[in-house]
């Protein structure tokens, strides 16, 4: 790796203050969090919010124009037949599809998020990782999704780590920085935790759990922690950062148990797509699919809802 | 650390919605009478009182109020049935039976979970998930002991002891008449049980379990009445151990009267359990911890962690955090499966709660008390937290048997272990550390019966439980419960 092209920058936080986390007491709280009975206003309130806070992703190596702009029509439409649900928050595509994405996006509502440094492994040097951004930038991608050298974190490299995100932050100009840990590389919860610690420090806007390219990728309980964290680093600095689960949240029911978690841990300041997100590709029809159900009384075949 | 600015706000937004369970599955008499001898029966003198639901102040239904002699006339019955079917049958035999009672309490748990949380105040969530299912285990762990007892006690005979007096308290009430009647039919004693008179509901469908069980009549008979039932099992001459869970005051007027005599007796009483967290923690883990220790039923734990020790460096933090923990922390309706804090036990318990407050307040301790929103009717007390107390303050030297928690600081393990053992009692502790070699130094020297290391209040059929000094006598649960109720020979 080319450790000389990293500059020397910024104070790299000392991560033997990150406190200790013990993962029974995790799983505990977790499970405390699925006991939460949500019914009926609340409920209704609880999906659209999550329709709200969806990346609506789409990250293969099959991509192509035309389904990057399926996805698109997906983010704008819904479920039109339904008045009154919100948009999701924004579509995320490998850098290469930004530009088919901004087209179709033009005049809505709808950020554009890509991928960039070298996803998902993130093996490459720092100029191609920064190059990536910029052109994701350039392009028009108003959020880009960074992953952390997970190999040089592992090997006890913080400062390699710290470095980057703060050079690849530096490329992004006004997009807002998403770090993603790939907690599902990182083996333990206290290294999810000073993940987090280092990338907030190094000025990530969001943390995100995953690629989704990773089993497991985004779990309760690793975002449990990052919640933990982003609550003691708001404490510490008055600075808000937001958070992002991705990868494996597929149903209503579970993203419900998300946003308990997120109420419950950070209160309702991060109850919003500014501070809080699902990247998922096939969420929103299972919220839309119970967004239905609770307005008639019965559940509609897959059939009614359009899959882009 | 969190200033006006940069605090968390957890009231308004999204909330949730009521969630209650359904209690139209439940069955309720509207009076009950005494079960001795496998079927009801009326107290001699006639006398019933109200049982209420303490969320409420409603009336849920009429119980039988036992005098000396209908305790008499119990426990005849239990000593006939010890002479002349369990006491003679087959272990293995025995062991059905027992088998019998947890297979139905496990399906008939969706309504002893909704009488428990109705009659006794406590959230559904732990009545559901908590109470029942480990009343059920006691059952099953203490069934299989029935035919294995010389397994038990190796080298030895274990020999039944005859009829056995059982006083039980209003905190768990299904789950402490399982921890005293499971092993004492394992080990083929006769039952006489007394359930506590704010609480008497669940012990009567146990009643009525225990009769489609078909056990023999008289095996298990249910009295209940106030403070002078208890004192007549006590002090019955036919009765050949006594069992007693409740407050320390009452088990030292036991044993006092128990004396002299040839009765066997085990004890479990108050605590005032220490929960010390070391700066090296798992913080946030923790601070569950020091939530389910002190806020699980209402703080109506006699192993409850009701007094703090935490370390210099991380208490603002600590208490920071459990502040706002306990921001998060639903009080009301126990039959709602989002409460967390249900309803006080009783009128008495909650004025004895609101008395301790204002010592607390009037020894100069500061008190912090949860925002929530408290129902109108019924007995509630918020989440409660006193920092700048010590070891000289009542309320840290005091059960107070609600959410109420002293918060102390200590710099040093030795000073810590200091002040968790400066107590007249000895029934649990708690110890955080994300260190092992502490936990083992820790717990060593810990005078307490039971010790958690971070984790609290769990429990287990196959761990004994019980108290050191004014926590109690004797062990109840796993092995050592079956020693409470056998005579050992040769």
């Amino acid at each position: 790796m080319a450790l000389a092209a990293v500059k020397k920058s910024g104070r790299l936080p000392d991560l033997s203050r990150v406190p200790a986390v013990d993962e029974v007491g995790v799983n505990e709280r977790v499970a405390r969090f699925q006991t939460r009975s949500i019914k009926k206003s609340s409920k209704v309130e609880a999906l659209k919010l999550i329709l709200s806070m969806i990346d609506l992703t789409t990250l293969e190596g099959q991509d192509t124009p035309g389904k990057v702009r399926q996805l698109c029509q997906k983010a704008i439409h819904l479920h039109d037949t339904m008045p009154g649900l919100p948009h999701v928050a924004a579509v995320c595509v490998y850098p290469t599809m930004v530009s088919v994405a901004k087209e179709v996006l033009q005049g809505h509502d709808i950020n554009i998020a890509s991928v960039a440094t070298a996803f998902p492994s993130g093996m490459s040097t720092l100029s191609v990782k920064l190059d990536d951004t910029r052109m994701a930038v350039a392009a028009g991608a108003t959020e880009i999704d960074m992953v952390i050298s997970r190999g040089a974190f592992l090997a006890g490299d913080y400062r390699y780590v710290f470095d980057e995100i703060v050079a690849v932050k530096e490329a992004c100009g006004d997009a807002h920085l998403k770090v993603i840990l790939e907690t599902g590389e990182l083996g333990t919860l206290d290294r999810v935790r000073k993940a987090s610690v280092l990338a907030m420090h190094a000025g990530a806007d969001f943390i995100k759990t995953s690629t989704g390219k990773i089993q497991p990728a985004a779990t309760m309980q690793v975002t449990l922690v990052m919640l933990q964290a982003i609550r003691d680093f708001y404490h510490d600095t008055g600075k808000m950062i937001g958070m992002k689960p991705a990868g494996g949240i597929s149903t209503a029911k579970l993203a419900v148990h998300y946003l308990v978690m997120l109420r419950e841990t950070l209160g309702n300041a991060w109850m919003t797509p500014e501070w809080f997100r699902f990247g998922a590709s096939t969420l929103a029809n299972d919220v839309l699919m119970q967004i239905v159900k609770q307005s008639t009384g019965v559940y509609q075949s897959s059939d009614y809802f359009s899959k882009d | 650390m969190a200033t006006p600015e940069n605090k968390l706000a957890f009231d308004g937004g999204w909330e949730y919605d009521p969630a209650p369970e359904s209690t139209d599955h439940i069955n309720v008499a509207k009076r009950y009478g005494l079960f001795i001898n496998g079927e009801f029966v009326s107290p001699e003198n006639g006398r019933y009182f109200d049982t209420i639901n303490p969320a409420t102040e409603e009336k849920l239904s009429r119980v039988a109020d036992a005098s000396e002699a209908d305790v008499d006339k119990a426990v005849r019955a239990a000593r006939e049935a010890y002479r002349t079917t369990w006491g003679r049958m087959k272990a293995a035999e025995r062991g059905k039976y027992i088998f019998r009672i947890a297979r139905i309490m496990q399906e008939r748990a969706r309504e002893f979970s909704v009488i428990e949380s109705l009659d006794g105040g406590k959230p559904i969530r732990e009545s559901r998930d908590v109470d029942i299912p480990l009343a059920a285990a006691h059952f099953f762990y203490y069934a299989g002991w029935a035919d294995k007892l010389e397994y038990a006690f190796p080298g030895r005979t274990a020999k039944s002891l005859g009829v056995a007096g059982q006083i039980i308290p209003w905190n768990f009430p299904l789950l402490m008449a399982s921890w005293k009647i499971a092993p004492a039919l394992a080990c083929g004693n006769t039952v006489v049980l007394k359930p506590a008179e704010t609480t008497p509901l669940t012990a009567l469908k146990l009643a009525e379990v225990i009769a489609d069980a078909g056990l023999p009549p008289g095996v298990v008979n249910i009295v209940t009445g106030a403070g002078k039932a208890g004192a007549a099992i006590v002090e019955h001459p036919d009765v050949d151990k006594v069992a007693f869970t409740g407050s320390t005051n009452v088990g030292r007027g036991i044993q006092k009267a128990l004396a002299g005599s040839n009765k066997k007796y085990t004890l479990e009483l108050g605590g005032k359990a220490a929960n010390i967290v070391f700066a090296d923690a798992a913080i946030d883990q923790a601070v569950e911890g020091i939530v389910n220790g002190i806020f699980f039923n209402q703080g109506h734990v006699c192993c409850a962690g009701s007094r703090l020790l935490v370390q210099e460096s991380v208490a603002d933090e600590v208490i920071e955090k459990l502040k706002d923990r306990m921001e998060t922390l639903i009080v009301g309706d126990p039959l709602d499966k989002n409460t967390d804090i249900g309803a006080i036990n009783s009128r008495m318990q909650l004025e004895k709660i609101q008395s301790y407050l204002k010592v607390g307040k009037a020894e100069g301790a500061e008190m912090h008390q949860s925002s929530c929103r408290v129902p109108k009717s019924g007995y509630w007390c918020r989440p409660t937290i006193f920092t700048g107390v010590s070891q000289s303050n009542r309320v840290v030297q005091e059960e107070i048997f609600g959410p109420v928690l002293a918060i102390q600081t200590f710099r040093r393990y030795d000073e810590a272990l200091i002040k968790a053992n400066n107590t007249p009692y000895g029934l649990s502790g708690g110890i955080w550390t994300d260190k092992g070699s502490k936990i083992f130094k820790m717990t060593q020297n810990i005078r307490a019966g039971v010790v958690w290391a971070n984790t609290f209040n769990k429990f287990d059929p196959t761990s004994p439980f019980g108290g050191y000094k004014e926590s109690g006598v004797g062990r109840e649960g796993g092995l050592h419960g079956l020693d409470a109720y056998v005579k050992l020979g040769a």
